[in-house]
């Protein structure tokens, strides 16, 4: 009986803590989702005179995905979106994040450009709009131009697969009312 | 003789006249406007390095602190209050930006928490030595004359024995 005070406490703190084991802290829920995304116009990688903005997309399901060919963790996921592109799954538009226009064109020569088209932004100035703290990050954006999810690191396959193409699909069939399945929600939580 | 006093105030006045010549040099690197610097150095205080997450970026030299320092002078000089700077990293970069969490019902536990914990010290801090008063109480009270007497004994044949 003088055990269950302590034994109970214990209990509860090692729940905590097993639930805290699980939290990944660097994965900030980002306060865009079911946001309209900042509107920006940049000029585009490789045609320089030509603007795009992010309004050109508007009626379409696409992806923003944000690199640079000093990350790293890019070249881990760049595979991924070369196959995804080859697919011909979803629009994916690169915004080539801080970076020089050379090494850029380079990196996208020597391992192949899953992207419609990148843009450049060169000071960080739109990054910083949409809340962008570490490369590659990608924002899945609907027909009215709202965010609906937003992968913080490489994409993984599994990520891909149970929640980012289940998601496209929905929201292709979707009008400005309908709402997500509970089954996609899960998925991309 | 009377020629090193004036040598070493001439030599005093070449360094006196160097001196602010020194020091312009250095100020202009350091901080082109200390009152805007100031400024801008108290609300990076308040904003979370996402990079480096327990560093605000005031502290932080990580490329993305950086930035955000700029951003934050700019806005500075577009004459932005403190709180409208706060409210647009939030927007992009929600709460956890903010190096102090705001006071809101997500956030009660987190304030309270460390109160209520201490409160429900006292509580039991208090329960407990109530316990411990009922139960020793009667070993409280002085002794009785044949106590005593026996302590004094007590007492006494120590002191014998570290006599001897």
């Amino acid at each position: 009986m003088r055990f269950l005070l302590p034994l109970g406490l214990f209990t509860v703190i090692v729940g905590f803590l097993w639930v805290g084991l699980s939290l990944n802290p660097h994965e900030v829920p980002s306060p865009f989702i079911d946001k309209p995304a900042p509107d920006f116009t940049l000029p585009q990688l490789h045609d320089p005179q030509k603007n795009f903005s992010n309004k050109d997309m508007l009626g379409k399901v696409w992806m923003l995905n944000v690199w640079a060919s000093w990350c790293v963790a890019c070249r881990q996921e760049h595979p991924l979106l070369v196959q995804m592109a080859r697919a011909q799954l979803f629009p994916v538009v690169g915004l080539n994040y801080k970076d020089g226009r050379e090494d850029a064109l380079r990196w996208l020569l020597d391992d192949g450009d899953p992207y419609v088209l990148s843009v450049m932004d060169n000071k960080g100035n739109v990054g910083i709009d949409y809340g962008v703290y570490g490369v590659p990050e990608s924002f899945v954006i609907d027909k009215q131009g709202v965010i609906r999810h937003k992968v913080i690191g490489p994409l993984g396959p599994a990520e891909l697969q149970n929640c980012v193409i289940p998601l496209v699909r929905e929201l292709e069939k979707a009008t400005a009312e309908s709402q997500i399945s509970e089954e996609v929600k899960k998925a991309c939580v | 003789m009377r020629l090193m006093p004036t040598l070493s105030a001439v030599f005093a006045a070449l360094l006196l006249l160097q001196a602010p010549l020194l020091s312009a040099k250095e100020a202009v690197t350091m901080a082109e406007d200390p009152v805007l610097e100031k400024i801008v150095n108290e609300i990076s205080a308040e904003l979370r390095c996402l990079v480096c997450q327990n560093q605000t970026i005031a502290d932080s030299h990580a490329d993305l602190a950086v930035d955000l320092k700029n951003q934050v002078r700019d806005m500075v000089r577009e004459g932005k209050t403190q709180d409208e700077i706060v409210d647009y990293m939030v927007q992009r970069y929600g709460d956890f930006v903010r190096y102090r969490p705001p006071v809101k019902a997500s956030t009660y536990l987190l304030w309270v928490g460390p109160f209520l914990l201490l409160f429900v010290g006292i509580f039991v801090l208090i329960l407990n030595l109530k316990k411990r008063r009922l139960l020793t109480g009667e070993q409280d009270e002085a002794l009785s004359p044949e106590e005593s007497e026996r302590l004094a004994q007590l007492l006494r044949s120590e002191e014998e024995k570290n006599k001897s």
